[in-house]
């Protein structure tokens, strides 16, 4: 009995601090990013003013995008999801919504309309590549090069395959994505044939056949961070990485390095709310103020990626410190988009195990 | 001793036959020792052993085709996949019903993912699917399911369908093995020469552990040799040469050799320093095979030292002696006496290191570029990217079975009991 | 080092001095890249080379900037202390069931010994990489992935093969008799085991625990898997910092842990010599 009464005494108590706690506390929305300057951008121009304006909200950053994927499947599997937001990139987000583990958003009713009453969806428009993915940013996989090690600027994509003209080590990322295009495109497909060629055996083989002539010149990658460290270290003198760090390279970093924008395919990376998460109120909240019109074009003052909504691309100024215009940095700048491949995420949601699988057995050869 | 009935029995104090008592304190003893160890057992078999098991099942587990198709899997029960003739209405009826069902439950896409891992293009099949199939409401299914889509009137998509019902599968092993199914047939066939990986990747693991164990040994054996044959007095001191890597975290050493191998590193600076080499003819150290080699060696070197150290430290040095005094050449008695003798030393340290190196995976992953990554980093990569949990877990317990049976050999040679630690 | 005996011909004489050049090679190499990177940690600029001014001894070429770096990121500071925490339970849980299992292991009538040693040691055998994904997809389906509690149970698997091994090792060399002694003597079972058994396991014990402190302390490959970034600790930390973003903090943070290994190390000395003594006055 004595037991008993304690245990209950016990229970009552830790019940009456966590009731409380609760209504002291503000309500912690966990949101999952990359890190680094990415996160840092987000927080500058979504978290820092979100909680200014809502006392009641506190916003923890939590830096495992990397491995989300895996950690949301675990997550669901063991139903307790203790992320209330996701930033994916948009074949990974279909990815999570193909597995049922994110939340298929209502895109009209969650988002705000543009300032001059667009709908959400017209004015995203076809950067909603997912019932689940809620466009953020637009960035960019394409090259930069040492101005400083070749004999004239690169221009095209396809210099980067001529080992003649410009000899020297490049780095590509190790994945078949983005390079068996570049391949194609440079041993004469037709850009707008290049996912029927690559659908065939026939494609796959002319793809690394053409990837084959460079190689032994290249430097396998596998973060973000390595391009543009070969790159200064001069170990390459071309590489692929995500266009805003080439961005920090160049302007922030200030190292001889020029962008090749010829072909830079296009992806997009955004919000995926996880099904089970606890606060899906206050992060739909959130999500109507962090996506609107000018906290996307905020965000391009933090880092060089473009916002995904058509109203704020006139919205986008100045880099915060640098203090430099940051459209012309823009992958959507008209001048710097006048080729471009936008990511084929039906493609390579069918047909990424089997090239992933292709290409790595080509690797070992 | 007591009077007892029967005097040839010998009995305890309280009259119990002494066999029998001593039985029972034997069987009190053999619980009460049973009962430390059943606590860390119980432990480890939750927290580890379970888990092994799970992940061998999850590398057979199929039963995702039977649950989310259930009617589907039943109606081509009569269908013979190789007669060359689509299925009739009743299974298109009972496909268009799973999906429906599926796609409320939103697990259409699910199924498309995992038949996609067998062939590709299930994955946006059952996509659209789910997207067109609400609008049909009355038959004729068959050609309403395949107005969504033409493949739906390809035998072949009903060939895989067919052959991945039954609830354990073999696909995730066969691919494993670099082997594929030609579904239009049923036949296992292996995968063309350039499309193989994983066998190539275990081939490579084993080339490279070996390589790294044949290095540690070639390295290790002299300083070995030495420790053991200098005073104790200043083997514990040089002992500490090796204790003190063997100790530091595996992330700093991996560092360290990271700071040391790369292109504007230590070593490449130095070597320009010198004039060995030029500018522009740094070495690749990094970033391949050779990175790989390198720092494992080093990482590794400690685990074939310390149990070589200590058989040579128990080989009396008075063998050698002895030879050498009886007219053996000194190579000849070190070859003839001493090494010999080293051999449980050599086998110890070789497999140890032999079985350490195979499962490797934070080293390559950082050092290894392209071909200086193991297996381990395929498995990491199929758990953490691909979201292939099959595959993975087939890769790590093909794995699993290679270090197993390497730590039966190595009990054969050592016995796990004399199992020493630095 | 030793005298060379006067009767050996020079090739064997060449022979005797290169074989302690080699040596001493070795020895160079095994250590040669932990002392690398402590200068480099004092660094000035963000990358992994010695610049011309820190090879000039000039003190602009030396700075403290990423030890400040990682004593007020609160990436590190966190790491920092989720490693202790997991840390230090995982070696209470090992060592407390470590201890119990050794001892009952060497009682005389311990049923199935080598089956169930084998299983007690297994998690040393088994590859990192095939533990941590048994591990993620187990842990996870029960909810112990991403939590504290499931890093800490499973370094206290990884762990506990360290103690058994090491107090195993400790109860080979014990002498039966001197519990039979302090049991005739009139000691009640529970005072032998503290006053006899206690004293002479001790330092097995504890270097058992620091097996499994170390083990835990710089295990990366299971926390991966099983922990999140709530539960990152400093390899964790070390090994994204290598991947994402290179940067001399990495190198404060190693050179910080070699401080650490140094002082185990010593403390494993004094235990061992302990030991030696101890053992030395205990009848055999």
């Amino acid at each position: 009995m004595n037991t008993f009464l304690r245990v209950m005494t016990a229970s009552a108590v830790m019940a009456m601090a966590g009731l409380v706690g609760q209504v002291m506390a503000a309500t912690e929305l966990v949101v999952v990013s990359w890190g680094g300057a990415y996160t840092a951008s987000q927080q500058n121009a979504y978290h820092a003013p979100y909680m200014k304006r809502n006392s009641g909200i506190k916003i923890i950053n939590d830096d495992s995008a990397g491995s989300a994927v895996a950690k949301l499947r675990a997550m669901s599997q063991a139903g307790n999801t203790t992320w209330d937001l996701v930033d994916a990139v948009a074949s990974d987000a279909m990815m999570l919504c193909d597995e049922g583990l994110v939340d298929e958003i209502d895109h009209n009713r969650v988002l705000a309309s543009a300032p001059d009453g667009t709908s959400a969806t017209d004015d995203f428009g076809d950067f909603i590549v997912s019932p689940c993915f809620i466009p953020q940013i637009v960035y960019s996989t394409t090259f930069g090069y040492r101005k400083d090690k070749v004999s004239r600027p690169m221009t095209s994509v396809c210099d980067v395959f001529d080992l003649v003209n410009f000899p020297g080590k490049r780095s590509l990322e190790k994945k078949p994505i983005n390079n068996m295009e570049w391949a194609l495109i440079c041993d004469g497909v037709a850009p707008a044939k290049v996912y029927d060629v690559l659908g065939t055996d026939a494609g796959v083989t002319r793809a690394l056949a053409k990837l084959d002539t460079i190689k032994s010149n290249v430097v396998w990658w596998t973060a973000g961070a390595q391009t543009p460290q070969l790159l200064a270290d001069g170990e390459v003198i071309v590489g692929s990485t995500y266009n805003g760090r080439l961005f920090a390279l160049i302007e922030e970093q200030k190292q001889p390095v020029a962008m090749l924008w010829d072909w830079q395919v296009f992806d997009l990376d955004g919000w995926v709310v996880p099904s089970g998460g606890k606060n899906k109120a206050e992060v739909m909240k959130y999500l109507r103020f962090a996506t609107d019109t000018q906290r996307l074009a905020d965000q391009a003052k933090f880092i060089s990626y473009g916002p995904t909504r058509a109203s704020s691309a006139p919205l986008v100024g100045k880099h915060a410190s640098l203090g430099i215009e940051m459209a012309p940095h823009m992958p959507t700048d008209p001048e710097n988009a006048k080729t471009t491949l936008l990511f084929n995420y039906e493609f390579w949601a069918d047909n990424r195990d089997d090239l992933d699988a292709k290409f790595n057995a080509w690797l070992l050869k | 001793m007591e009077q007892s009935p029967d005097k040839n029995i010998l009995v305890t104090a309280d009259g119990i036959p002494l066999k029998t008592s001593l039985a029972r304190a034997q069987r009190r003893s053999k619980f009460v020792a049973f009962m430390m160890v059943f606590p860390l057992l119980f432990f480890i078999m939750i927290g580890f052993i379970v888990p092994i098991v799970d992940m061998l099942f999850l590398s057979i587990d199929n039963s995702i085709v039977n649950r989310i198709l259930p009617n589907t899997v039943e109606s081509l029960k009569n269908w013979d996949p190789y007669a060359n003739e689509l299925p009739d209405e009743a299974v298109y009826a009972s496909m268009v019903d799973d999906i429906k069902k599926a796609k409320k439950a939103r697990e259409h896409t699910k199924i498309g993912t995992r038949l996609n891992y067998e062939s590709s293009g299930f994955a946006s099949l059952f996509r659209k699917a789910g997207r067109k199939v609400q609008k049909i409401d009355k038959p004729p299914y068959k050609e309403a399911l395949i107005k969504t889509d033409k493949r739906w009137a390809d035998i072949y998509t009903w060939q895989v369908i067919k052959q991945n019902s039954s609830d354990l599968t073999d696909g995730y092993y066969l691919a494993a093995f670099d082997f594929t199914r030609k579904f239009t047939n049923g036949k296992v066939e292996p995968l063309p020469e350039k499309d193989s990986i994983y066998i190539k990747l275990f081939f490579r693991t084993l080339l490279l552990s070996t390589l790294i164990t044949f290095l540690t040994f070639v390295i290790g054996f002299p300083v070995s040799y030495m420790l053991a044959n200098v005073p104790t007095r200043i083997s514990n001191i040089l002992i500490i040469f090796v204790l003190l890597p063997f100790w530091t975290s595996l992330l700093v050493r991996t560092t360290s050799w990271i700071a040391l191998l790369q292109q504007e590193g230590v070593i490449n600076d130095f070597l320009i320093l010198i004039g060995i080499i030029s500018e522009d003819g740094r070495l690749a150290m990094i970033h391949n095979a050779t990175g790989t080699v390198i720092a494992m060696t080093h990482i590794l070197l400690p685990f074939m030292i310390l149990p070589l150290f200590s058989v040579m430290k128990t080989i009396p040095k008075s063998y050698l002696r002895a030879a050498i005094s009886l007219g053996a050449h000194p190579w000849v008695a070190f070859w003839r006496i001493y090494f010999p003798n080293t051999g449980p030393g050599i086998g110890a340290g070789s497999i140890l290191v032999f079985i350490l190196a195979i499962g490797y995976y934070i080293t390559p992953a950082l050092v290894g570029g392209s071909s200086g990554t193991f297996i381990s980093n395929r498995i990491a990569y199929h758990i953490s990217n691909s979201l292939n949990w099959g595959l993975g877990s087939s890769i790590g317990v093909i794995l699993l079975v290679i270090v197993l049976f390497l730590f039966i050999l190595y009990d054969r040679i050592i016995g796990i009991k004399n199992m020493k630690l630095g | 080092m030793s005298r060379l005996p006067s009767y050996l011909s020079l090739p064997e004489r060449i022979w005797h001095y290169m074989f302690w050049i080699i040596c001493f090679l070795v020895l160079f190499f095994l250590v040669f890249p932990l002392l690398v990177i402590t200068p480099l940690s004092f660094n000035a600029v963000p990358f992994f080379t010695f610049t011309k001014e820190m090879l000039a001894f000039e003190p602009e070429g030396y700075s403290l900037v990423w030890y400040k770096e990682f004593f007020t990121s609160l990436n590190w500071q966190g790491a920092v202390k989720n490693s202790i925490i997991i840390a230090f339970f995982a070696t209470i849980i090992s060592t407390f069931l470590g201890t119990l299992a050794a001892l009952g292991l060497s009682r005389e009538h311990m049923p199935f010994r080598t089956l169930i040693m084998s299983l007690l040691i297994s998690p040393m055998i088994v590859p990192l990489i095939i533990s941590a994904a048994g591990m993620f997809f187990f842990y996870s389906r029960i909810g112990l992935q991403g939590t504290h509690l499931g890093v800490i149970l499973a370094h206290a698997v990884l762990g506990t093969p360290f103690v058994v091994i090491t107090v195993t090792a400790t109860l080979t060399g014990f002498d039966n008799n001197l519990i039979r002694a302090s049991q005739s003597l009139g000691a009640s079972p529970t005072k032998t085991f503290f006053k006899v058994v206690v004293p002479l396991i001790t330092p097995g014990v504890i270097s058992g625990a620091l097996f499994a402190f170390v083990t835990s302390f710089d295990e990366v490959v299971v926390v991966l898997f099983v922990g999140s970034y709530k539960q990152r600790t400093i390899p964790w930390q070390m090994f994204s910092g290598i991947r994402e973003q290179i940067s001399p903090t990495i190198l404060a943070a190693a050179t910080l842990l070699i401080l650490i290994t140094i002082s185990l190390l010593t403390t494993l000395e004094l235990l061992r010599r302990r030991t030696e003594r101890l053992r030395g006055v205990s009848p055999s």
